[in-house]
């Protein structure tokens, strides 16, 4: 079945190897911007250089090694529905995880869990088992009120 | 030329049949790796004291681990680029340095995970250890499912067989990059 190795290619999107090691290239300088921008220690740039340009890595993945930009829409169909219902999980839980108190409820563990990790760290604690403790709150435990 | 049954062989969409199936293969990933990321995004959010457990990771291996992947990500689509050109036993060689690829990252997380586990950082230390074990845990088990798959597929590749193959398990490992793209910044970069 190899005369279909290149069946749904024909639109002549094949290039030379070196345009995949030039791509490649700039996927590394973009890995060393990542990896510096922590150094100058500033919340907005780390969180730019962290995941704007983990965004654009994968974009450029996407793009040039997967090849989607010139794929058939209904690939870019599945993986946009798919991102939807990530997106649509996220939006319903993270109130519940994300805030540990609401109109009617408060998580109690996971308020009383951030209270004693902080206290056990500020005390220089928070090494391996030292900081570890049992909690579940990071299981986002709900106690009514 | 052999029996293909007739699904293989005919395409409503436009897509090889066996490649649209790796599309959805992906499409669910997207679903399993996006749940598991976004939980961790929001209990790190919702968890100040997190940020120390994290400024144990070791951002050195994160970024060699990093380079690794992405560049067996380049032989997978040197391998296909070599299977559009009906070059089999260039793709299979290819595909070989993407298995190494595969084996590099594999033992470097073998030695961070057991310098991290003798160090007291084990996946019952707290949630940020539960979700950096199982997190880069599933990752590495694509990881190994993708090696086999690659072994596999070079081994036909090599005789000129089922070339169309070589982009598919190229689709899949692309696929593992990004989701290492994301791990790496979440579980490294980020203190």
């Amino acid at each position: 079945m190899s005369e279909h190795a290149s069946s749904d290619h024909s639109d002549g999107h094949s290039h030379d190897d070196s345009y995949y090691v030039k791509v490649w290239g700039v996927l590394l300088v973009l890995l060393a911007i990542s990896y510096v921008g922590p150094w100058l220690e500033i919340a907005i740039v780390t969180l730019l250089t962290a995941f704007g340009i983990a965004g654009v890595k994968a974009y450029l993945v996407m793009k040039y090694f997967m090849h989607l930009d010139v794929e058939k829409p209904i690939v870019r169909y599945f993986l946009v529905t798919s991102v939807v219902f990530m997106v649509l999980m996220f939006a319903g839980v993270a109130p519940d995880i994300m805030k540990h108190e609401g109109t009617n409820w408060e998580n109690l563990a996971a308020k009383a869990e951030i209270e004693r990790a902080l206290a056990v760290q500020a005390a220089g604690g928070g090494h391996g088992e030292d900081a570890g403790g049992h909690d579940d709150a990071g299981a986002g435990h709900t106690e009514g009120h | 030329m052999a029996f293909k049954p007739i699904a293989t062989t005919r395409s409503a969409t436009g897509v090889l049949t066996s490649k649209l199936a790796v599309w959805w293969l992906l499409a669910s990933e997207v679903v399993i790796f996006g749940g598991v990321l976004v939980s961790y995004l929001m209990h790190r959010v919702g968890h100040p004291e997190w940020a120390e457990y994290a400024s144990h990771t070791d951002p050195r291996i994160g970024l060699v681990n990093t380079i690794v992947l992405l560049s067996s990500s380049l032989t997978a689509v040197l391998a296909h680029q070599a299977a559009e050109r009906g070059d089999g036993p260039r793709a299979a060689r290819f595909l070989w340095y993407t298995v190494g690829g595969a084996c590099a990252f594999l033992l470097i997380k073998s030695a961070e995970w057991t310098m991290e586990i003798s160090h007291g950082y084990t996946i019952w230390a707290n949630g940020f250890w539960s979700f950096y074990y199982t997190a880069a845990g599933i990752h590495a088990s694509h990881v190994i499912a993708g090696a086999v798959l690659m072994i596999w597929v070079a081994r036909s590749a090599r005789k000129n067989e089922d070339l169309h193959r070589v982009e598919n398990v190229g689709l899949y490992w692309h696929f593992v990059d990004i989701v290492w793209i994301f791990l790496f910044p979440l579980l490294y970069i980020a203190k």
